[in-house]
């Protein structure tokens, strides 16, 4: 099958995972931009979970203002640039564009969003300024989409922050999660250069905050605190066998193919588990590494997977096949896995039933857990007044999962946005939702 | 089958498809290309007095991704030498015996014009077009526009050619002149057998706001050049018209300015112009457009039923009037077709902000397609204009049809509005929201303030 050869070389590697949406270069987005219609209160606006002006920065971009357009994307999300890349815009804001209406094909709004902001990154001309001084301090929690855009809305506000982010780079799952085809770690890394620079909050790398001692020491030094630390790892599938060599997290094979490129080590024939975007991924990154077989199983029919179809679409066009209606019982192998014995499932009345006597064995050298994300449940459960729901969720102090226009937990000092919150949705809405709670935390302090 | 022939004032060709005189006519060379791919006749480039041009020569309006909808040159008439140019007129003629090869002039004296006349006559030229358009350069010498925007300098050098002038005479105008047929009414009594317009309007294109110049650029300079192109056809069908409608003008026209296909030569056709000429777009795209004019043609005359060119030639000109004529009981209103509409809301804002307030959008937010007030709509198509979907909002009739009543009828009848503020004032009856409901409206989320 392998459409895909085994890439050994970082040049073999770029071509596996050369870019799903690449760069416009300036004819191409005048062209594009050209097309815009304009139109009034824009759908492809209110499609957007930032609320970009998209209209207006098209227009700038084909005026040729492009810090100009660079400008307004930011205004709204300090993500504009690794959003333009890695938002499902099929879902958002193309796919609310009018021409969709006429049957003809929508602005690429995102490689315009991604062009016009590439080009201030690279130029690092400086858009904005922060606001005067407040003398208040912020904690930011995690260094991801959410931490990141938090602090910046802090620093225009005027509020001065240090972040602490677990691991040696900023924005999170950027680099640590998302696909290499939609977003290059360099990409992801220079957004987060130009935004530091300009808006000078600390970043301390290596810190992961752990324990009752740091958050007694960052309630003691800092007038609020933002917890953005998204979600934890991949989750246990709870079947036999599943300790065995071989069986990885989704989450965690992603992470290792982000940093380690082609020396990553992928089986030949892989197994994927589960119907989210995550398992997709894995699934479309696996046959670009190179494996002979990739197989998704589902415990469901294909209509009811997580993923969005044009994830599931790359996925088969990538190489991978689906197994549909099959729950894994048994990870097989001897230290090794060798292979995964599924039993077949019937749906009745949403419910999955198995169907006795259908087990069956697909061999396999590598299975990959698409099972969804933990909740950081330890952390949280450490702070004092943060009251969390059963599923880990963070409440507010109505007992709400926290959805209020402020975001603040139940401890009044404590703000949080993103995954940690939304249950792991998209960067953009880490990045809308981060940049509302900036707010929440400026009206506590003003208080 | 169209028969696509012409005769203006005697000058035949195959089909009414002539080259403007212009760079592409500016050798044999582009003009035997040209009527093999199909052009009916050429204006060959302006032969005249010496002169020297300068580089760069050309600017362009673009809009958006489309390029050179607006084009202007300070470029000036020929710059080769005369005896190379007739020598290359006597070759193509000899080649294209049926194609119309026209001599564009100008010089100064009286006897400069009778000596030039006979040289292209000798080498076979069909016609002379005299150039009194062109808006830069040669002006200033006292030739070009300087002598189109003089009738009486334009009648008296229209007669000198007429003096010695064998084959017919076209005289070309300049736009750049309040009223269009003063100079063609004076070729006219100079004894001029046609007339050709528009040459280029005075224009500056734009301006290089980081070197503080207009475009063309020449060394840190720039001049005035002449426009032309498409942005430029609705004067010059304006001033086509002008010169069919004139009853002293009565002369054979060859339409010029912004064709670029055969729609647009349908258009000056139905003004009245026998033949049109075409600069701009082949600059841009080449002699090959032929290929898309001859066929368009042919479809619509065949359709339309129209055997000959004459067979159509000002068939629009009965329909257009004086304003006073007009009938003032005619109501159309705008009409959204929903089932086509993209829920761009173009037209709401348009309306909005820029006509009447006679479109509403739904109070669903979910619901786009916005919806006309009929009450409210003046009926002046704006909407319709702006709506990017073809046919979408079309303008319906809602008046009996019974009725007519023209301005210069209430005159007559003494039934207009005298005061400024008079009951039979147009707007007096048409409603307005209140100035201070602007600030309380509704505004989408991405707004400011
Ligand atoms: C495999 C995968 C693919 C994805 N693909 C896309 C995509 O294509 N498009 C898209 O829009 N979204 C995608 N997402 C979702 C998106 O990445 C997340 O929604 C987004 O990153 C959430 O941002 P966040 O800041 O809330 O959390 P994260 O990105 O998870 O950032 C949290 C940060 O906090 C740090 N941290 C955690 N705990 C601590 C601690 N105790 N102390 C200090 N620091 C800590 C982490 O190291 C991390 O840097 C994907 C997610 C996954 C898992
Ligand atoms: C519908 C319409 C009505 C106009 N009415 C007036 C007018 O009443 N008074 C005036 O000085 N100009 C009037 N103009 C001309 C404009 O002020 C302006 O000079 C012209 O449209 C050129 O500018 P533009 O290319 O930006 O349209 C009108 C233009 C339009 C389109
Ligand atoms: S919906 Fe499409 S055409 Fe309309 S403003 Fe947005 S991008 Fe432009
Ligand atoms: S025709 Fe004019 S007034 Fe009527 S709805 Fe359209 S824009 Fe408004
Ligand atoms: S302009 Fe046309 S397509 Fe757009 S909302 Fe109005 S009617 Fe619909």
């Amino acid at each position: 099958m392998a459409e895909y050869k085994r890439p050994t070389s970082e040049q073999e590697f770029a071509k596996n995972f050369s870019p799903k949406k690449p760069l416009m270069s300036d004819t191409e987005a005048y062209y594009e931009s050209s097309r815009c219609l304009y139109c009034y209160d824009a759908p492809c606006i209110n499609a957007c979970p930032t609320g970009i002006d998209i209209p207006t920065f098209i227009r700038q971009i084909n005026n040729d203002n492009k810090d100009g357009a660079a400008k307004t994307i930011y205004e709204s999300n300090w993500f504009g640039h690794a959003c333009g890349n890695v938002c499902p815009t099929e879902e958002l804001c193309e796919g609310a564009c009018v021409y969709n209406n006429s049957d003809v094909k929508p602005i690429e709004i995102g490689r315009l969003q991604a062009h016009a902001t590439d080009k201030v990154i690279r130029s690092k001309k400086r858009l904005f300024i922060t606001g005067k001084p407040t003398g208040k301090k912020v904690a930011v929690i995690g260094a991801g989409p959410a931490g990141v855009s938090c602090a910046c809305e802090l620093r225009m506000l005027g509020h001065d922050v240090d972040i602490y982010e677990a691991k040696a780079k900023p924005s999170g799952l950027c680099v640590y999660g998302v696909a290499p085809y939609k977003l290059t770690n360099e990409e992801a890394l220079d957004e987060m250069t130009y935004l530091q620079e300009q808006f000078g909050f600390n970043v301390h790398y290596n810190k992961p905050v752990t324990g009752r001692a740091d958050l007694d020491r960052l309630e003691k030094e800092y007038d609020a605190i933002f917890i953005g630390i998204g979600l934890g790892g991949t989750s246990k599938l709870g079947v036999p066998g599943e300790d065995k060599r071989g069986v990885i997290g989704a989450l965690e094979f992603v992470e290792e193919l982000r940093n380690k490129h082609q020396s990553t080590l992928v089986g030949s024939k892989v197994i994927v588990l589960g119907g989210g975007n995550t398992a997709m991924d894995a699934a479309s990154e696996s046959c670009r590494m190179g494996a002979e077989s990739v197989i998704i199983a589902y415990r469901r029919g294909p209509e009811e997977m997580g993923a969005y179809s044009f994830e599931f679409d790359l996925a088969k066009k990538s190489g991978s096949k689906a197994l549909f209606n099959v729950t894994p019982v048994e990870v097989m192998g001897n230290g090794s896995v060798t292979g995964v014995k599924f039993i077949r499932n019937k749906t009745a009345y949403g419910k999955i039933e198995a169907i006795p006597g259908s087990e069956f064995v697909e061999e396999c050298d590598m299975v990959l857990l698409g099972t969804g994300q933990g909740k950081q449940v330890e952390l949280l459960e450490q702070i004092s007044g943060v009251k969390l729901d059963q599923k880990g969720r963070i409440l507010d102090n109505r007992g709400r999962i926290v959805v209020n226009e402020h975001y603040q937990t139940s401890n009044p000092k404590y703000f949080a946005a993103g995954d940690a919150v939304n249950g792991g949705v998209e960067v953009v809405n880490a990045a809308a939702e981060a940049k509302k709670a900036a707010h929440g935390i400026d009206g506590f302090l003003k208080k | 089958m169209a028969d696509l022939r012409t005769n203006l004032a005697g000058i035949k060709s195959p089909n009414p498809f002539w080259l403007a005189s212009a760079p592409p006519t500016n050798s044999g060379y582009q003009i035997m290309k040209a009527f093999d791919a199909g052009w009916g006749g050429a204006v060959w480039k302006t032969l005249g007095v010496p002169v020297v041009n300068v580089s760069s020569r050309y600017g362009s309006v673009n809009y958006r991704d489309k390029r050179m909808v607006g084009f202007n040159n300070i470029e000036l008439i020929t710059d080769r030498p005369l005896r190379d140019n007739l020598r290359e007129i006597s070759e193509v003629k000899k080649r294209f015996p049926d194609n119309a090869v026209i001599a564009s002039l100008m010089v100064e004296t009286r006897e400069e014009w009778h000596n030039i006349i006979r040289d292209v006559e000798n080498a076979g030229a069909d016609g002379i077009e005299l150039n009194f358009g062109c808006p830069h350069g040669m002006c200033e010498r006292g030739m070009g526009s300087a002598v189109g925007q003089e009738p009486k300098v334009l009648q008296t050098i229209v007669e000198w050619v007429k003096e010695v002038a064998k084959v017919p005479v076209i005289t070309k105008l300049t736009p750049n002149i309040s009223d269009i047929t003063r100079p063609a009414r004076a070729a006219r009594a100079g004894g001029s057998d046609a007339i050709s317009l528009i040459n280029t309007i005075q224009s500056i294109v734009g301006v290089d706001i980081d070197q503080f110049v207009p475009y063309p650029i020449v060394d840190g300079k720039s001049t005035n050049g002449g426009y032309c192109g498409p942005a430029v056809k609705p004067i010059a069908l304006n001033m086509v018209k002008n010169c069919a409608q004139h009853p002293e003008v009565n002369l054979p026209i060859s339409g010029i300015g912004g064709v670029e296909n055969w729609r647009d030569a349908v258009e000056f056709i139905l003004l009245g112009a026998t033949t049109v000429q075409v600069c701009t777009a082949v600059m841009h795209f080449g002699f090959g457009i032929i290929r898309e004019i001859l066929p368009g043609i042919e479809r619509y005359m065949d359709e339309k039923g129209f055997k000959t060119i004459e067979d159509f030639r000002g068939k629009a000109l009965p329909n257009i009037k004086h304003w006073e004529d007009l009938n003032l009981k005619y109501k159309v209103t705008a009409s959204i077709n929903e089932s086509k509409c993209i829920g761009c809301q173009l037209c709401y804002t348009a309306c909005e902000d820029g006509a009447h307030q006679a479109i509403a959008l739904s109070t669903d937010p979910a619901n786009r397609i916005p919806s006309i007030i009929d009450e409210n709509c003046v009926g002046c198509n704006l909407c319709s204009l702006v709506c990017p979907v073809e046919d979408c909002i079309t303008m319906e009739r809602r008046d009996d049809a019974k009725q007519h009543l023209t301005w210069g009828e209430r005159t007559a009848a003494g039934n207009i509005p005298k005061g400024f503020n008079d009951e039979l004032a147009g707007g007096l009856h048409h409603w307005v929201p209140e100035p201070m409901e602007a600030l309380a409206k509704k505004k989408p989320r991405h707004y400011k303030g």
